[in-house]
């Protein structure tokens, strides 16, 4: 049966204090499991280590979104929009405060958003608008790599960057993995704080990491993610499998430029955005 | 042999402690295994049989968990031409609509606590909320 995350705390604490932390932590970095597990996921990768945005051979579906900023600029609302629709969806609290908040998808600056790629003298446009930043759902991504726990894994089926609330121990590694502060920690109770409770999705309890999970559970309605159908109209975010050369996404990324956050890093972040 | 005075009647009164418990539960009244309320709407049918049901609710409970958030396997199960969709609150709660009359009763009796409820949703949370709102 289950252990509690807190039994397992405990334990691990214990083991800690017993002073044979040390082998255990090699032991589980370590292992062939977690080993293999990394080899999969990459199978691609192997053949390219450290070969940045190149695109070797990808298998199975991966999917991905693209943000098409030029029908969002002006349009503040669009955004909101969005973001209420996935809060709405997830059972997302509302906690006014930057240490606590949680965020599955929200807006920012340009030069936020874009660390790397902000500029002196930008644009009107990329200086007076924000930007839909969300979990990337890497190909390559680091906070899979860091949790100890696998709580956080990549969905073999679909390429999502998928969260195990179950397993979940509240370490924070995969905060600290992400270069794009997807993730946010539950510091308390989020139930008091969820406006309007969706009766087709859990809410969380304290301690736990969370963030964007592509709608996985719309997904297998046969739905969209939710903040693509809140934007429907406009457009403006297209969903889709990233390998599929007949998909929308592929079609479109084929054909217009398309820029990524942070590339650089080497995570491979599957949201695209036109700007 | 030496002590007799003491060692018998020392033996009685450690044979009668030892075994506190049980002759202490034949003179109590035994205590009722607890009824749980079926489905308010009438359903007869489960996803398994009622034995099976309250033996390795748990069990499944666990398989269905892994199959949705780890295996990608969210497709209904069918019964008796009825799609239950993988999940507590999905599927468990919709006919087992008061979790208080129903988990709890046992949960309790059997000083059970799984913390299924730390984070799925009940109906009587869904319904507190939305009077608050
Ligand atoms: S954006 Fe962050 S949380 Fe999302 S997959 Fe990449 S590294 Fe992980
Ligand atoms: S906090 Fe993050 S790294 Fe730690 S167990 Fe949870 S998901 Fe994994």
């Amino acid at each position: 049966m289950d252990k509690q995350r807190r039994k397992f705390l405990k334990i691990a604490g214990a083991t800690a204090l017993a002073g044979i932390s040390a082998p255990v932590v090699v032991n589980l970095t370590g292992s062939p499991a977690v080993a293999s597990a990394a080899k999969n996921q990459a199978s691609a990768q192997a053949a390219a280590a450290g070969g940045h945005g190149d695109d070797t051979a990808p298998k199975g579906v991966k999917l991905g979104l693209l943000i098409d900023m030029r029908k969002l600029y002006g349009h503040p609302e669009l955004l909101d929009k969005a973001t209420q629709a996935c809060n709405k969806a997830h059972n997302i609290p509302k906690i006014d405060n930057k240490k606590s908040e949680i965020k599955w998808i929200w807006k920012t600056p340009f030069a936020n958003a874009f660390t790397d790629q902000s500029t002196s003298n930008a644009s009107y446009t990329t200086r007076n608008n924000d930007f839909l930043v969300l979990c990337n759902h890497c190909a390559e991504p680091p906070c899979v790599r860091v949790c100890p726990t696998k709580a956080t894994f990549v969905d073999k089926k679909t390429g999502i960057v998928a969260m195990d609330f179950h397993r979940c121990i509240g370490c924070r590694f995969c905060m600290m993995g992400c270069p794009y502060g997807a993730r946010s920690f539950n510091w308390m109770d989020p139930l008091p704080f969820i406006e309007e409770l969706n009766p087709d999705f859990p809410a969380r309890m304290r301690g736990v990491v969370e963030k964007c999970n592509f709608c996985g559970e719309r997904l297998a309605l046969g739905k969209e993610p939710a903040c693509v159908e809140a934007v429907k109209e406009a457009g403006a975010i297209i969903f889709g499998d990233l390998n599929d050369p007949n998909s929308e996404i592929r079609r479109i990324l084929d054909k217009e430029h398309t820029i990524q956050r942070q590339a650089a890093y080497g995570t491979k972040p599957s949201v695209f955005y036109i700007v | 042999m030496y002590n007799k005075g003491t060692i018998i009647p020392g033996l009685i009164i450690f044979v009668l402690l030892i075994t506190f418990p049980l002759w202490f539960n034949a003179f109590s009244k035994a205590s009722t295994v607890p009824k749980v309320e079926l489905p308010p709407g009438g359903q007869k049918e489960c996803v398994a049989p009622a034995a099976e049901m309250r033996a390795n609710h748990m069990v499944l409970l666990n398989e269905w968990r892994d199959d949705v958030l780890r295996d990608g396997n969210r497709v209904a199960v069918k019964v008796g031409g009825v799609e239950y969709r993988k999940g507590l609150q999905t599927a468990c709660m919709a006919c087992h609509t008061n979790k208080e009359k129903f988990c709890d009763t046992c949960h309790v009796y059997t000083s059970v606590k799984p913390f299924c409820w730390d984070c799925h949703l009940t109906p009587s949370v869904l319904a507190a909320k939305k009077e608050t709102n």
